[in-house]
């Protein structure tokens, strides 16, 4: 902003995109090329964004148009004194949390079984990536009613067949079935994310390791892990994010039941079944509040229990 | 030597069956696709079916043709509207920096994460004030939101990797933006605009939540109206595999045949 303000200074010959004029017009062009993207982002998300805000102070509900005023921070206080703010939040994080650790640990483990040669690991890739690109909606309906349906599932007939006594997934841990779709489908996802780590590794460093007598464990513990430490972090980060906000699986397997009732599905029914503009808004901005700390508190879980292994660098 | 042999086979062998394991929801979905109603949900499984085309025939009896246009048109649309306003961007974020490039791209990042709680409220009811609900250019608009701050900051990281004295080369040459853009940039980064693209349309084509709450009939698109599927009077299971196996294709071998660009637009956006 500075350089903008500034006056010009003594004019002197003037060499292409140089000096302070040359540097100004590179910055209009610059600025240029980048609003367009930065007003529709802005338009679209962060201006609703303050709107939802403006909402949440306020007593609104659609069935009572007339009945519509500012009540200060009543809607924030009655999500706090219900309680189903804060079981939703349990369920959230049981949610999220479940299903993004079980992803990272399998999505590691793949990662270092499809990092190896072996015959076909194109294809062992090409069919790992799959449950990612499948729509989650059809994930869901498919493992709702093909894989863990009561009587007819694919698993209850693979439980049997070990001797082990069915299960009524759907309706007696639905919370189950949830954490499983998930997992599947954000296993690719960090396995992605770490076969990249491991694939950045210094090959140099495992050969003088390997020079050295140390054992393929040893190596993995020593080297790789503390190597892979940020691509664990990034894959944790951005599959709590996305998975904070998960809808689909929920509206389509369980419709909240079983405790799988995440602040999303809450504002959901709040909003366009219950009609709570006020108190959907309030729900809406506590979410975002959720996701900022609960972004922020996985990478510094993360951080300490590296540190405390002792395989931090 | 044979030992280390045994162990790598037995290693190799249980990669297969974990990965087949993993992949096993999928087949069986498309296998199911081709039983015929009777044969789907039984116990126990049928594994020798009657093949049959029959239940992709009342796939398409059930008029499934107008909600695939729907999310062809929104899952296009927007992907190339947010190309043409992200390659730009990221541009300007990454070779021509401007003044403060780690804000705006802090910006865009948040907004990446911030979510759709945010904003689904207002949106919605500003769509329902001007008649907008149920209208797929209204949706397709949404997913250039959502997804535009995926693919500046993807192709941020892309243009990043383009070698600096190659711009400098043109500049110095005199090129004109369009040229340095067009004749020089672009053509290097193209996988990258590539691998962007088929993220963005992969998070369009699956999209539910925003479909599922702003369209009803005119604008549904593949993802809500698979859910209507689910027949509580009935066996539905082989006609609901269809249906999915027909949602699932295109976005699936899209991926399979560019895994590549893929991979590197998932590491791209998520690592750099």
């Amino acid at each position: 902003m500075t350089t903008l303000m500034s006056p010009p200074t003594v004019r002197r010959p003037r060499r292409p995109a140089a000096g302070p004029a040359g540097r100004r017009s590179r910055l209009a062009v610059s600025r240029a090329l980048l609003w367009p993207a930065l007003a529709t982002s802005i338009v679209l998300t962060q201006i609703p964004f303050v709107v939802t805000i403006y909402y949440s102070l306020q007593r609104w509900n659609m069935l009572r148009p007339g009945d519509r005023g500012f009540t200060g921070l009543d809607n924030y206080a009655s999500v706090l004194r219900d309680g189903s703010f804060l079981s939703s939040l349990g369920s959230t994080v049981a949610v999220t949390g479940s299903s993004v650790v079980l992803s990272t640990l399998l999505g590691l483990l793949f990662a270092v079984l499809l990092d190896r040669s072996f015959v076909g690991r194109g294809v062992a890739r090409t069919l790992m990536i799959t449950p990612f690109l499948v729509m989650p909606a059809a994930a869901a309906l498919v493992w709702k009613w093909s894989i863990l349906d009561a009587a007819t599932g694919m698993a209850n007939w693979g439980l049997g067949l070990v001797g082990l006594p069915p299960v009524a997934w759907n309706t007696e841990v639905p919370i189950v079935t949830i954490i499983l779709v998930l997992t599947w489908q954000y296993t690719p996802f960090a396995m992605l994310i770490l076969l990249a780590g491991l694939q950045a590794q210094n090959k140099d460093v495992l050969e003088a390791a390997a020079v050295d007598g140390a054992g393929a464990f040893r190596t993995f513990t020593a080297i790789t892990l503390p190597h892979l430490r940020q691509y664990v972090e990034i894959a944790v980060l951005l599959a709590s994010i996305m998975l904070l906000q998960v809808f689909d699986p929920i509206a389509i397997m369980t419709r909240g039941t079983g405790g799988t009732k995440t602040l999303s599905y809450l504002l959901y029914e709040r909003a366009f079944v219950g009609l709570e503009v006020g108190e959907a808004a309030a729900y809406g901005v506590m979410t975002v509040l959720v996701t900022i700390v609960v972004a922020s508190v996985a990478l510094r879980t993360l951080f300490k229990v590296f540190s405390r292994e002792g395989i931090d660098r | 030597m044979t030992t280390s042999r045994l162990r790598g086979g037995l290693v190799t062998a249980l990669t297969w069956v974990l990965v087949l394991g993993f992949f096993f929801p999928v087949a069986w979905m498309v296998f199911t696709a081709f039983k015929p109603e009777s044969q789907a949900a039984t116990v126990p499984p049928t594994f020798v079916p009657d093949l049959t085309l029959d239940r992709f025939q009342a796939v398409f009896d059930r008029d499934m043709l107008p909600y695939l246009i729907n999310s062809l048109s929104a899952s296009v649309g927007s992907t190339l509207l947010v190309l043409v306003l992200a390659v730009p961007a990221a541009y300007a974020l990454s070779i021509r920096p401007v003044g403060n490039v780690r804000d705006a791209l802090f910006f865009f990042i948040s907004t990446r994460f911030m979510p759709v709680a945010a904003s689904i409220i207002p949106v919605y009811l500003l769509l329902q004030s001007v008649g907008g609900l149920d209208n797929i250019t209204w949706l397709t608009i949404l997913y250039v939101g959502v997804n535009l701050p995926i693919a500046v900051w993807m192709m941020r990281s892309f243009l990043a990797e383009v070698p600096r004295e190659i711009i400098e080369a043109a500049q110095i040459d005199g090129a004109r933006l369009g040229t340095e853009i067009f004749r020089v940039v672009l053509p290097i980064v193209l996988p990258g605009v590539a691998a962007a693209g088929l993220i963005c349309f992969i998070f369009a084509w699956n999209e539910f939540f925003l479909a599922n709450l702003l369209t009803a009939q005119v604008a549904r698109t593949t993802p809500p109206f698979l859910t209507s599927f689910v027949d509580g009077r009935g066996q539905f299971l082989a006609v609901l595999s269809a249906a999915a196996t027909v949602a699932i294709v295109p976005v699936v071998l899209a991926g399979w045949i560019a895994q590549k660009q893929l991979v590197r637009g998932l590491a791209m956006g998520a690592i750099k």
